[in-house]
């Protein structure tokens, strides 16, 4: 595989070969010494034109584990507050030959655009509204760890499933792993046609209880500005998954960071049911399988995808 | 130096302005000459002198008059040119995408021998010294006669109505604030109670901004795939129903922009019947492709309106057959190749169209069968009769305003360059059929395909 672009492009081979993978990597993070040499020498280029705390530093860290050499260049401070564009700052990275640039954007398409500009492995770290793949993988990881296998399980996604790039790349990836997907939030963040992504949409969390898995997404303040939902108490009151919704033998999954008493009560972050410190452990292991995957080998299975300009690049 | 102003035809006062060029003396042996409006369809020998039509006679009875020149069709087919009632040429401010000379070249080559130009420039076309200066300007430059339509509001505000009666007093072809609506249906009432007094009709590109929001493509199923704010159709067609309104309470004249939405051609079918004064144009990029092209979020697929659904689109070929469709309009908006190469929600919004314009129809909606040629030749010529300006016909006594095309000869969108400066054209790297080979604008030539050998030297 040549990138990580899009959960889109995967086959649930691929999904299958990146994350045992990864599960030979969980051993490397209980020696001493957490570090293989698999990608000694190799360069990964970190870029971030979003904050990110989380993403950012799992995707060092697992370089970092495969004893990659990592940069990070964050887009406040640099350049591109100086008004360069996404394709000068990339050719420009691109001039110190970095093996693997994982990239996130606030745009859809720009990790498979900067694909187009430069001979790096491109990872999407997130594209605007579009995907998260590598979220999407490290969730069905830690899925199966937890349940074995997500055939034929019933998954609900619950919330801002309009803004959410991990809404999309989830649905994508619990679908191909073979599991039955609701997507349930106010009917103002349901984007008109998600049905074609292979989900059922809901409304209400009545049928709540029929989920084997209950991921629930952040529902950011931001969009109390502009007035997708009434107000938080009332999100909270419709929505909120709380110990009076969640069954004892649910799944709770939550991609972080929580807004306790918005999304998820306190009671249900702290539950056993819930596997949320999980998911920030399987992000290092799929991360560093997902390194080595585009860097040292497999398949190649990636379609190719249309991005302009077709032409050859000028330097 | 004086306007060279071919065109008087039409409304009294409008102008349609183009650089001297020396009449063409050409005899057009052997054509096919196909005009739906004289009924002309077969093949012809026609013979223009001093950039008139001077005679259509059966093929091989005219021979070429002492100095002028021979084209030799070979059943080759005979249109009267195209004309395009919705460009931007970008002067001034932004020649670096396009200016009145590019421009009018790529309409050349697209066959066009008249273009309308919009007023969303840099400063935006909004006073009589502006206007003044690109009529000025188009006497220099312009390869094919060009007209401009002022802002309806200045500065594309939608606050305060321009100098209205001083800009048509000057020439004004209309007057539009397109890339944006007016928002305000106050505002739009006065600028159509003001049509009494000035005349000039309102062409609206119509968005209802408070449902259209930050929207990059069309709201539906592909929209959702790519997680990319949608432009609901409704966000158009609502503003459309909104203005037939308005222009039939104050009795005005209306042209509505790149119709992209089956609901706004019902809205618009339903006004035409009950009488309302509304005429509507429809792109060659709305009638030949969907939100399926826009997967690979290919920023040259990127225009407002948006790339609709098959239902839309098949919705807008109806309308073309059935007569509430008026024309095809180009919507020709030219971007910098840096301007796009960008991700796609940054990229701005447009394609380039005249030059692909009538291979694009022809190859995906007349060779399938699903529109008559004659029809796409009518829709193609009707633009600027909306605006009771120039509609070209194969007659004698017509200024010669033609255009001689292979309907055989394919080619690939982009491999030779564009006559545009810019190359933001959604059909880039399709193999289209139908070529244009010569183009006769107000009488002169203003475009050869140079490939071709058409000619015996006079």
């Amino acid at each position: 595989m040549r990138h990580l672009l899009s959960i889109e492009d995967l086959t649930r081979d691929d999904i299958e070969r990146i994350l045992d993978r990864a599960a030979t990597f969980e051993e490397v993070s209980h020696r001493d010494i957490k570090k293989v040499p698999a990608l000694r020498g190799r360069t990964v280029l970190n870029l971030f034109y979003e904050a990110s705390t989380r993403t950012r530093s799992s995707f060092e860290l697992a370089a970092k584990r495969l004893s990659a050499d990592v940069v990070n260049f964050a887009a406040s401070g640099s350049s591109v507050e100086k008004g360069e564009s996404l394709k000068d700052t990339v050719l420009t990275l691109t001039a110190h030959s970095p093996d693997a640039i994982v990239i996130r954007t606030p745009y859809a398409g720009a990790a498979a655009l900067v694909a187009s500009w430069t001979t790096a492995a491109i990872i999407n770290a997130g594209d605007g509204k579009h995907e998260h793949p590598t979220q999407a993988l490290l969730d069905v990881h830690t899925l199966r760890q937890k349940l074995g296998s997500l055939e034929g399980r019933n998954i609900w996604i619950v919330g801002d499933v309009a803004h959410s790039r991990v809404a999309r790349s989830n649905i994508l990836a619990f679908r191909t792993m073979g599991a039955q997907v609701t997507v349930c939030g106010p009917p103002t963040l349901i984007p008109r046609g998600i049905e074609a992504l292979g989900c059922e949409v809901r409304y209400d969390l009545h049928d709540l209880r029929e989920a084997d898995v209950v991921y629930a997404l952040r529902m950011q303040h931001e969009r109390m500005d502009q007035h997708f939902v009434p107000s938080l108490r009332e999100y909270a009151a419709q929505y909120q998954i709380n110990g009076r919704r969640l069954g004892p033998r649910q799944v709770l999954m939550h991609p972080g960071p929580v807004n306790r008493g918005v999304e998820l009560s306190g009671e249900v972050v702290d539950s056993p049911q819930a596997v949320i410190t999980m998911q920030v452990k399987s992000g290092v292991v799929v991360r560093m399988a997902v390194l080595y995957e585009v860097l040292a080998g497999g398949a190649s299975t990636v379609r190719q995808r249309p991005t302009y300009p077709t032409e050859p690049q000028l330097a | 130096m004086t306007p060279h102003e071919p065109q008087s035809a039409g409304a009294a006062g409008i102008r349609l302005v183009s650089a001297p060029a020396r009449p063409a003396d050409l005899l057009l042996r052997d054509v096919h000459a196909l005009d739906p409006r004289t009924g002309v369809d077969g093949l012809h020998d026609v013979l223009v002198r001093g950039g008139e039509i001077a005679e259509i006679a059966a093929p091989g009875t005219v021979s070429a008059p002492a100095g002028a020149e021979t084209v030799e069709g070979q059943g080759r087919h005979l249109f009267p040119a195209f004309v395009d009632p919705h460009v931007h040429l970008r002067t001034p401010g932004q020649e670096h995408k396009e200016d009145l000379e590019t421009g009018t070249r790529a309409a050349a080559a697209g066959g066009y021998c008249a273009v309308i130009a919009m007023p969303n420039t840099s400063p935006v076309v909004d006073s009589a010294p502006i206007l003044g200066a690109l009529l000025d300007a188009a006497a220099r430059e312009a390869r094919v006669p060009v007209g401009f339509m002022p802002a309806i509001t200045r500065g594309l505000d939608g606050i305060e109505l321009t100098e209205m009666a001083e800009l048509r007093a000057l020439g004004a072809a209309g007057f539009t604030d397109d890339g944006r609506p007016v928002a305000d249906a106050g505002v739009f009432r006065r600028a159509l109670q003001y049509q009494r007094l000035c005349g000039g009709v309102l062409a609206l590109h119509e968005e209802d901004p408070s449902l259209s929001g930050k929207g990059a493509m069309h709201e539906g199923v592909v929209s959702a795939l790519l997680g990319v704010a949608g432009i609901p159709s409704i966000s158009e067609s609502t503003m459309i129903a909104r203005d037939c309104a308005l222009a039939e309470y104050e009795q005005a004249r209306i042209h509505i922009q790149h119709l992209s939405a089956r609901e706004s051609v019902e809205v618009i079918a339903a006004a035409k019947a009950r009488g309302v004064a509304v005429t509507c144009e429809a792109s060659p990029h709305h009638l030949t492709m969907t939100d399926e092209d826009v997967r690979g979020l290919d920023t040259r697929r990127k225009m407002n309106p948006p790339l609709r659904s098959e239902e839309d689109r098949q919705a807008l070929i109806r309308g073309l057959r059935d007569g509430t469709i008026d024309c095809i309009a180009t919507d020709h908006a030219p971007h910098a190749r840096d301007e796009k190469e960008v991700p796609f929600e940054q990229a701005p919004m447009g394609t380039t169209g005249l030059e692909t314009a009538f291979s694009s129809v022809y190859t995906d909606l007349v060779l399938p069968g699903m529109l008559a040629l004659e029809l796409v030749v009518q829709k193609l010529t009707s633009g600027l009769g909306l605006l009771d300006l120039l509609v070209p016909m194969i007659a004698v006594g017509e200024p010669a305003n033609l255009v001689l095309v292979d309907l055989d000869a394919e080619w690939v969108v982009g491999e030779s360059g564009y006559e545009s400066r810019s190359e933001n054209c959604c059909f880039a790297g399709r193999t289209l059929r139908g070529r244009v080979l010569l183009t006769l604008a107000a009488g002169a030539v203003a475009y050869r395909e140079r490939s071709t050998i058409l000619s015996v030297p006079a």
